[in-house]
């Protein structure tokens, strides 16, 4: 016990200081660097399938955050994944199909966690029966287990990933989505259309709704970052003027001094490209409360009720505006409409904004299968590609070259009596 | 807003969340300068008194839709429960996870210490799941919960003013301030604040003095619980959101007002607090958001420099 007394002054401020590094790295990480997976050349030698398994089993699995605020969210993606799965009796041709949900969250993060998703992806290829990877929720998350699904063949089809350097080339990172396809073939899908398309269109709404003046803030990640900056080009073009982008602390315990120093600059509009996660109903309460009066607009990433909850309902009503990659679940109409019903009855709640888009992967994993006709990787993934004119929610779509969704259509919605309430059809 | 009016803003927000930062710093340093452990549970400590208080508030039918004005006295209760709480689950950490290592080497405690840090965030994510309505049903355990305001939220300098002053800077400032001063003179006039002195200057010779020296640090836990228990209802009003994961990054900034003080300092981890809302404040006001964290830390380095053992540190320990 004494020796503890005699240990010289430096050891402990070297101990200080190291946790102190700790942090300041923490705070800066929170956006994922480009994984090292993908940093080696291109090379052909796909992974090969495992041997063994079941041959006349196919099994889906999906890779959300199911431990974290966006759960609620998740557990009716899944839903919706299970329930286009159900339609068809669970078999497609000879295939009884299997289905099982992971999770790509750790309770550490309270989201996303690039081991977990690293790990799931792994998990995945050494399966020899799963045919498809349902995932991931996060763009994040996407791009550290695009090398490796990809590398394998395996199919993977996201129902919410935004970021569009996934898919297109010249948009996102020089490098772009060449990295993600070591094999050089497209074996990642998306039925949701980009934010390259949603943060356009909210500048666009936001000139509609007369706002000069705008006061843009992101959350320094991927996709709350890329919103925001397509936002500020879209604005640009139209002539409006805008302060920042500012990036924001995501952790931060309040944003009242950068809510005073936005009071001062008296913007029409303030915002703020983020999800519920990092922070967006804290920046809406923290701005009622320095007596901003500008209208707040944030993207489909606080698309959910926890960010109401978050923000406080008094805080968001009535000036609250969210673009969303979609139309809301109750104004789909055809297959839409038809979904919707067959929601509500099978789970008897109502499913939230992405619900929509599970089902809709389930959809296309399945129709994959049907058109590969085998249990066979490569042959399921090339097959994806070859969806067209599908009868889909929002009307017949395809997959283009990049394996995007050719659906152009998004919604603005607006926060009433706390809750979203559908406002009106962008982009079209 | 004039320039004066918006510097003016920027100081009153820096000086509550420095002193809120201050409350829990004090915690830190206390069990610091008596044990010289880095209690990193301390944080997510707070964080359970949050949570805390919010089941209380939710439990008394208090939730954002009640009117601020007739709450006053109805919260009475979280200043007497959330202390406690705070207090005697501190106290027991102490006694299950750090009086055991008491003579191991000094990583030991630290280690027990982030292993009780990860207990506590995982007890905040269960506890987010209660099907309570002030917990959204419970439906999403991990989202950021609203906290009701405890006090009124009218301007006190009139609704025409453009500096804002709430009742919750008030709050923070008639909590706060009492507690520091409360706490230095336990520490300088009472016996036990003698026996705790004694202990951090050297147990041995403390215990051949016929000190009680697992009481004494049982006590300092029982009196930094409580503080971070009253730390958790201001800043939770304060804020009006807790989440589950908040505790890390408040004990991190309140460890830092600690060291940047110096660590062991009772008054040091109360002008570093301060010092860190206010340069905080700034920073976000004149610089941009992105910075902040690079000014704090930086300040903190160039001090660490020239002042090895923070502000007001003492150079040479009282040691032998």
């Amino acid at each position: 016990m004494q020796s503890k007394a005699h240990s010289p002054l430096f050891v402990r401020h070297a101990i200080v200081l190291g946790v102190l590094a700790a942090v300041i790295v923490g705070c800066g990480g929170s956006g994922p660097s480009t994984p090292s997976e993908s940093s080696g050349t291109p090379s052909t030698a796909a992974t090969p399938t495992p041997k063994g398994g079941d041959p006349n089993v196919i099994k889906i699995v999906s890779s959300l955050p199911q431990t974290g605020s966006a759960n609620s969210q998740i557990m009716t993606i899944v839903n919706g994944i299970k329930l286009a799965i159900d339609e068809v009796g669970g078999k497609v041709g000879d295939f009884t199909i299997k289905y099982e949900p992971w999770d790509d969250a750790s309770p550490e993060r309270g989201q996303w966690d690039s081991a977990v998703e690293t790990a799931n992806a792994h998990k995945a290829v050494a399966d020899p029966d799963i045919m498809v990877y349902i995932g991931t929720f996060n763009s994040g998350a996407a791009k550290f287990s695009m090398p490796i699904l990809n590398q394998a063949s395996l199919l993977m089809i996201s129902p919410a990933n935004t970021w569009p350097g996934l898919t297109k080339p010249g948009i996102g990172e020089a490098n772009e989505p060449a990295t993600y396809r070591p094999s050089g073939k497209v074996t990642y899908y998306r039925v949701v259309p980009t934010d390259e398309l949603q943060g356009t269109v909210a500048a666009q709404w936001a000139n509609e709704m007369g706002c000069k003046r705008v006061y843009l803030l992101h959350d320094r990640e991927l996709y709350g970052k890329g919103v925001a900056t397509m936002f500020e080009k879209a604005a640009k073009e139209l002539g409006m003027e805008l302060e920042g982008p500012e990036g924001i602390d995501p952790k931060a315990a309040n944003y009242r001094s950068l809510a005073t120093k936005i009071k001062q600059t008296n913007p029409d509009l303030v915002y703020f490209g983020g999800t519920t996660q990092t922070n967006a109903g804290q920046i809406a309460k923290d701005l009622r409360a320095a007596g901003v009066t500008a209208k707040f607009m944030v993207p489909d990433g606080c698309f959910e009720d926890a960010f109401i909850q978050a923000a406080g309902a008094e805080n968001v009503e009535g000036n609250t505006f969210i673009t969303f990659g979609g139309l809301p679940a109750d104004k789909l109409t055809g297959k839409g409409a038809e979904y919707y019903e067959n929601y509500k009855k099978k789970y008897n709640s109502e499913p939230q904004a992405y619900s929509a888009y599970g089902y809709e992967c389930g959809r296309a994993a399945l129709e994959a299968i049907r058109i590969a006709g085998k249990k066979d990787r490569a042959a399921i993934a090339e097959a994806c590609g070859k969806i067209k004119d599908f009868d889909g929610l929002l009307g017949k779509w395809s997959f283009d070259e990049n394996g995007d969704i050719t659906m152009k259509t998004l919604s603005g919605n607006i926060v009433k009596n706390g809750k979203f309430e559908f406002a009106k059809i962008l982009g079209q | 807003m004039t320039n004066t009016e918006v510097f003016l803003q920027q100081m009153i927000i820096g000086l509550s969340n420095g002193m809120i930062i201050a409350l829990i710093a004090l915690g830190y340093t206390m069990v610091y300068g008596i044990i010289e452990l880095i209690n990193f549970a301390h944080g997510d400590l707070f964080m359970l008194g949050c949570f805390l208080a919010l089941t209380i508030l939710g439990a008394l039918g208090i939730d954002a839709a009640y009117d601020p004005n007739s709450v006053s006295l109805a919260v009475l209760p979280l200043f007497i429960a959330v202390p406690a709480f705070c207090a005697i689950v501190n106290w027991s950490v102490d006694r299950f996870a750090y009086r055991p290592l008491r003579s191991a080497p000094r990583l030991a405690p630290l280690v027990s210490a982030i292993g009780v840090s990860f207990i506590f965030l995982n007890l905040g994510l269960f506890w987010g799941g209660l099907p309570m309505d002030v917990f959204n049903g419970g439906v999403a355990a991990a989202a950021p919960k609203d906290f009701p305001a405890l006090v009124s939220r009218t301007n006190l300098l009139g609704e025409s003013s453009n500096i804002i002053v709430r009742w919750n800077e008030v709050l923070v400032a008639m909590v706060t301030v009492p507690m520091m001063v409360g706490l230095s003179l336990i520490v300088r006039f009472t016996r036990i604040g003698k026996a705790m002195r004694a202990v951090a200057q050297n147990q041995t010779a403390a215990r051949l003095m016929g000190i009680d020296v697992d009481r004494v640090i049982g006590a300092t836990f029982l009196i930094g619980g409580a503080l971070a228990g009253f730390a958790s209802i201001v800043w939770a009003s304060y804020n009006e959101t807790i989440y589950f994961q908040m505790g890390f990054r408040v004990g991190m900034d309140a460890f830092t007002a600690a060291v940047l003080g110096g660590i062991g300092s009772l008054p040091g981890a109360v002008l570093g607090g301060v010092v860190i809302g206010i340069v905080r404040a700034m920073s976000e006001g004149y610089i941009a958001a992105e910075w902040t964290n690079v000014v704090v830390f930086t300040i903190l380095v160039v001090v660490l420099t020239f002042r090895p053992s923070g502000l007001l540190g003492t150079p040479t320990r009282e040691k032998v």
